[in-house]
């Protein structure tokens, strides 16, 4: 957790000056009974009126110059506390973007929403007001302590006792808590988790009138999670009424013994009540000292989240480039396998093939036989378990990750875009390209058309695209990738909700690209890849053939069943 | 949107307000025992310093204490402070079970809402924004709720038993107090006001940046591939920044309340000093230094509660905020409920109209002149280029949509008049827009038929051609699936999905895209068992591999929202017009 500290550049003058401040404040706070103690003493017992205004004139004036030091420090910590949070929410969001997918995936997007959002939230509050309590608070409790120790030492022995008690209660209560509201933030993200789940699958939901199922679900969470709250938080209230009892005896303690040592005239009227001012003024700051550190708890367990989260490893990669071999090819596979961390087998099992500049290789294989495993390995999106990965010649974890990505451009299965416009969402592959540079990738992917049509590239695109259809949304992502002009085009599946009209005409423009991209294409339907210089066969995460069209079809097994299962016998189109 | 919004009139905040206590309505037994056990907790806590009083009055000065007297006094105060102590605790867990209480309702209530929401509104609001509300703004809700509950009661009960108790000891210095100590309320008050709409500012742009982190945790695959981070992180820097500065001010702003009262208070203290002092001197000891002890302790305890009170409106404030977005939602137009006409799985011979029907997402038209008819057990294809509106057509058959115009009968009844929830149960729908719900491979397959045994549910994987693999998971058919299905490929997933439909077997289904995810040889397969599944259901079918329909009843070629042409393969062929266009550039490929 004190990896956090950092976080606070910037900020430093306001953090540190904003408790100085405050106890600047508790100091004054704390002379206050002494002048009432006076007027008792000296004013009353005298008679004398216009010390007893002096006196009360003083408590005026270090009560206004106490409220201008307090709302200094109120800004200063505001300041230091947000400012803080927004650096940590920063640094969390990058972190988030750059964590490796293995460590992604187990975490769960519901998860990183909510240590981005309602845990620096939290932590933000703690910060708030611990900078402006925690200092003061126990600078009272020590301060009243003093004070009533200088009126009268043999008294306030009943303090000594009774401030060790109450941090004794304070502190167990407090660390019974901790692990009980992590329970309940638990709790809570399982919540989130079925929300989103209600709003991803709505169509579905419905379609399967499965409405009632998800309410059942959600409520079941629901009710654990009041459960569990109820639980923690009934705990955590016993904090205040327990301090309160404490100090009362400590009171009574006070009474008994400051009326005997008034008795034998060792103290006055005037300093008995002094004394018990200080416990009062020790009751009321331990109740709100208590109340803090409750605030704190809960802060310190979304503390300690996000500095996990913080601490993950990032993906890592050399800063310099590997050596280069002229000529090498392009993409290499030397016996790569790969196995899921969760995973009991290999999702794929010692794969090699070599593909050279301009060439295309296609990838052809059922459902779960590690196509997109494959093709995840080449831009890191996770790493080899065995074997190597080689791109023009050097292995990819030698390569800065962001220059491997740079020069390789991928369109995934799913047709994602961003918020923004169509212009910016092209400019994904490359920041800088101008209009020519998109319209021609646009055209290339055989979405210049409708993008013109809707008015240019300054359309709007929603949150997910959601503003386009599946098949604009596929031609967009393969513009993306066009744009950027890559040594290695790779195409996953990113025909599949394009008519065949419109995928021959992408395919064909993608084959005239003037720079001639290395291309590795993922596909269902043979045709796609038939011209490919060579294609691979894989089958439950083996490779079971590579060769050209003509080859495999002679001696590959799946190769011809797949071929024939959607063209018949004669390499016309089973009808 | 929410922007102009976060600035509540009056009027919004009585009806967040009125809503609120609404919600709070079943509580009201809780709500009054908490009330009785605060008032007694309170009169106990205020008894003490009366009692000091009395020991300081007792103790006037050397060899003149009153020690029995004093000694007397002590275990009351204890069996006071214990019994005060124990009340304040129940207040507490009562007020945490109350609004515990109101938040689960609440978060209940908007679950319930997300199923009653068209898909209109649930496609144009990001699930970003929805999801801060239900989750993030009901927390600050629960929060700002139990400090209200607890700090409220405890802060109106001490102020008015602290008044009784001054007027008791001296009504001249009760009066001084009483009337000066309300201008914190006033100061606090001020403050509030000015702080409310900031609150309502920084929730908004809260949930912008909620927004923003949203879309980029979805998309982190795609962002790392292109190495987006830094310009994802600029996009996050410039909310962030918005966010931090009207967050510090709202924060900050929110804060004074504390020190000016705090400021009222202790100009208050002052003045009790110097009366009671005073009058003291004046009237020869009429008022004694106990009383003096006592009405300083009180006019503290007096203020306190204003104190907490102005602490807790700003709390109140901005949880205020947060309750009217999450009301927002709630009051958001629901789908109208229609039953006049009863519709069920079991009768439905799934003969399927559709006349002149209209629709449109915006003011434009989109579609129109939509004219076709199915008899029951017909398989009827929908092709048309991509964007030409097939999903349209589909959303319009499940009622996802409603049409703007014309009718759409399924066995004559029209479809407008017949429960959603009805209708679509004699629909079964594999979308190319695959989900799975978290939970087990098995409670997935099960959902369309929750009683399904064992035995049928493997035997709808087994068509569906998913059951080797679901038997290669760790743990099978209980295997757990994550967040969107993530230990599965999409191919797997839509494999479950298709089983699903297997399973629950409606008269009339709908196959849109449905197998665009997976590769033609387990397709084939497939097909085989969507072709015993169609056998004497009314199936639509959308699909860019035209081979796969060539066998339909019927197809119907879609174009820029219209229907252009519809007839079986051979007649749209031999027509030589879109169609045959179509099919020519896809059989080009194969050469």
């Amino acid at each position: 957790m004190s990896k956090l500290w950092k976080y606070f550049k910037g900020y430093r003058r306001e953090a540190v000056a904003a408790p100085f401040m405050k106890l600047l404040e508790a100091l004054l706070e704390l002379m206050i009974p002494l002048f009432v103690a006076q007027i008792i003493d000296v004013g009353i017992a005298e008679g004398r009126s216009e010390y007893v205004w002096q006196m009360c004139g003083l408590m005026v004036l270090f009560g206004t110059v106490g409220v201008a030091v307090s709302i200094t420090s109120q800004y200063f910590s505001a300041k230091a506390a947000v400012g803080f949070s927004c650096a940590v929410r920063r640094d969390l969001y990058m972190r988030t973007l750059s964590l490796p997918r293995a460590e992604s995936d187990t975490l769960g997007s519901a998860t990183l929403l909510t240590r981005l959002t309602a845990d620096v939230d939290r932590l933000q509050n703690g910060i708030n007001i611990g900078l402006r309590l925690l200092l003061r608070s126990p600078f009272i409790v020590f301060g009243a302590m003093i004070m009533a120790f200088l009126n009268d030492w043999r008294i306030a022995l009943v303090f000594l006792a009774a401030v060790p008690v109450l941090a004794v209660i304070i502190f167990v209560i407090i660390l019974w808590g901790i692990p009980l509201f992590a329970g309940v933030q638990a709790k809570l993200d399982v919540l989130t988790c079925h929300t989103r789940d209600n709003l991803r699958g709505v169509r579905v939901i419905r379609a399967f009138r499965h409405e009632n199922e998800q309410i059942e679900a959600f409520d079941k969470a629901n009710d654990e999670h009041k459960k569990k709250n109820v639980f923690a938080s009934g705990i955590s209230a016993l904090l205040n009424p327990l301090t309160y009892v404490i100090v009362n005896i400590a009171i009574i303690m006070l009474v008994k013994n400051g009326a005997l040592a008034v008795d034998s005239g060792r103290i006055s009227q005037g300093d008995l009540f002094a004394i018990y001012q200080y416990m009062t003024m020790i009751l009321v700051e331990l109740i709100k000292l208590a109340n803090l550190i409750v605030t704190l708890t809960k802060s310190a367990a979304c503390a300690e989240r996000i500095s996990k989260t913080l601490s993950l490893p990032v993906e890592e990669s050399p800063d310099e480039l590997p050596a280069l071999q002229d000529g090498a090819p392009v993409l290499e596979f030397k016996n790569t396998s790969f196995k899921y961390r969760s995973a009991s087998g290999d999702s794929l099992s010692d794969v090699s093939f070599s593909l050279g500049s301009g060439e295309m290789l296609g990838i052809l294989g059922g459902t779960g036989s590690g196509k997109t495993t494959l093709i995840d390995l080449i831009p890191r999106m996770y790493d080899a378990t065995k074997g190597e990965v080689l791109f023009c010649g050097a292995d990819v974890k030698d390569w800065p990750i962001a220059e491997l990505r740079r020069r390789i451009a991928v369109v995934p299965q799913s047709a994602r875009l961003f918020s923004g416009t169509v212009a910016e969402n092209m400019r994904w592959g490359k920041a800088d390209a101008t209009d020519e540079e998109i319209k021609a990738a646009l055209f290339a992917a055989d979405a210049l058309g409708f993008v013109e049509e809707k008015g240019g590239l300054d359309i709007p695109v929603e949150q997910g695209g959601s503003n386009f259809s599946g098949g604009q949304r596929q031609r967009l992502t393969i513009a993306r990738a066009l744009v950027r002009k890559p040594q290695l085009l790779i195409l996953d599946d990113s025909f599949s909700a394009l008519d065949y009209a419109t995928d021959l005409r992408v395919r064909t423009n993608i084959a005239a690209l003037d720079y001639h991209p290395a291309i590795v294409v993922v596909s269902q339907r043979p045709s796609s890849i038939m011209d490919a210089e060579q294609i691979l066969v894989l089958d439950a995460g083996d490779a079971v053939g590579l060769g050209t069209h003509g080859k495999l079809l002679a001696d590959c097994d799946v190769y011809r069943e797949i071929y024939f299962s959607q063209y018949g016998e004669r390499g016309q189109e089973n009808g | 949107m929410a922007k102009k919004k976060s600035i509540l009139t009056p009027e919004q905040r009585r009806a967040t307000t009125h809503r609120l206590l609404r919600f709070a309505k079943p509580y009201i037994a809780f709500f009054i025992i908490a009330f009785i056990f605060a008032a007694a907790s309170s009169v106990m806590a205020h008894l003490i310093p009366m009692l000091v009083g009395d020991a300081i009055d007792l103790a006037i000065g050397e060899g003149k204490v009153d020690i029995e007297a004093v000694f007397s006094l002590l275990p009351i105060m204890l069996a006071l402070a214990v019994g005060g102590a124990l009340l304040d605790w129940l207040v507490r867990l009562v007020g945490q079970r109350i609004s515990a209480s109101i938040t689960h309702n609440i978060r209940a209530a908007c679950i319930r809402k997300i199923q009653k929401l068209p898909l209109s509104y649930l496609d144009s609001h990001k699930s970003g924004d929805i999801l801060s509300r239900v989750i993030a703004d009901t927390d600050r809700l629960s929060e700002g709720l139990m400090t209200g509950i607890i700090d409220l009661y405890s802060s109106v009960i001490g102020i008015i038993v602290t008044l009784v108790f001054m007027i008791f000891i001296n009504p001249v210095v009760a009066i001084v107090v009483g009337v000066l100590t309300p201008m914190s309320m006033l100061v606090a008050a001020f403050i509030a006001n000015r702080t409310f709409s900031l609150f309502g500012k920084k929730s908004a742009i809260a949930a912008k940046q909620t927004a923003v982190i949203d879309e980029a945790i979805g998309g982190r695959e795609v962002i790392s591939l292109f190495s987006h981070e830094g310009d994802s992180l600029v996009a996050f820097d410039e909310i962030n920044e918005e966010y931090r500065k009207t967050a510090t001010r709202a924060v900050f702003y929110s804060s004074i309340t504390n020190p000016a009262t705090r400021y009222v208070n202790s100009l208050v203290y002052g003045g009790v000093a110097l009366a009671g002092g005073l009058l003291s001197i004046a009237s020869g000891g009429a008022i004694s230094a106990g009383e003096i002890s006592c009405l300083l302790t009180y006019s503290q305890n007096y203020a306190k509660p204003f104190n907490e009170l102005s602490s807790v409106l700003a709390e109140l404030q901005s949880s205020l905020a947060s309750a009217m977005r999450v009301f927002e939602f709630l009051d958001a137009k629901e789908e109208e409920t229609t039953a006049e006409i009863s519709i069920s799985p079991d009768s439905v011979k799934g003969e399927l109209k559709a006349r002149d029907v209209a629709f449109s997402y915006t003011d434009e038209a989109f579609m129109e002149n939509i004219d076709f008819e199915a008899s029951s057990g017909q398989r009827i294809a929908i092709v048309g280029p991509t964007g030409c509106g097939k999903t349209t057509l589909i959303n319009l058959l499940m009622r996802f949509y409603d049409t703007t115009g014309g009718s759409i009968c399924v066995d004559g009844k029209d479809i407008s008049k017949i429960s959603r929830g009805e209708l679509r149960a004699c629909f079964g729908m594999v979308l190319q827009d695959t989900w799975l719900s978290s939970g087990s491979v098995r409670e997935n397959i099960a959902m369309g038929k929750p009683d399904a045994t064992d035995e049928e549910i493997v035997a709808a994987a087994k068509a569906a051609h998913a059951h080797k693999f679901i038997t290669r998971l760790p743990q099978g058919y209980d295997t757990l699936l994550g967040e969107d299905g993530s230990v599965l490929s999409a191919g797997q997933i839509q494999l479950l999905c298709i089983a699903r439909v297997m399973l629950a077997l409606p008269p009339m289904l709908i196959l849109d895209e449905a197998t665009s995810s997976i590769d033609t040889r387990t397709e084939i397969k497939i097909q085989d068992a969507f072709a015993e599944m169609m056998q004497g259901r009314t199936s639509f079918i959308v699909a860019h591999r035209l081979n796969t329909i060539k066998n339909a009843d019927k197809i119907l070629v879609m174009r820029d929202g219209k229907i252009v042409e519809q007839g079986r393969h051979d007649e749209l062929m031999a027509k030589n017009g879109f169609y045959a266009s179509l099919y020519g550039a896809q059989f080009k490929m194969i050469n």
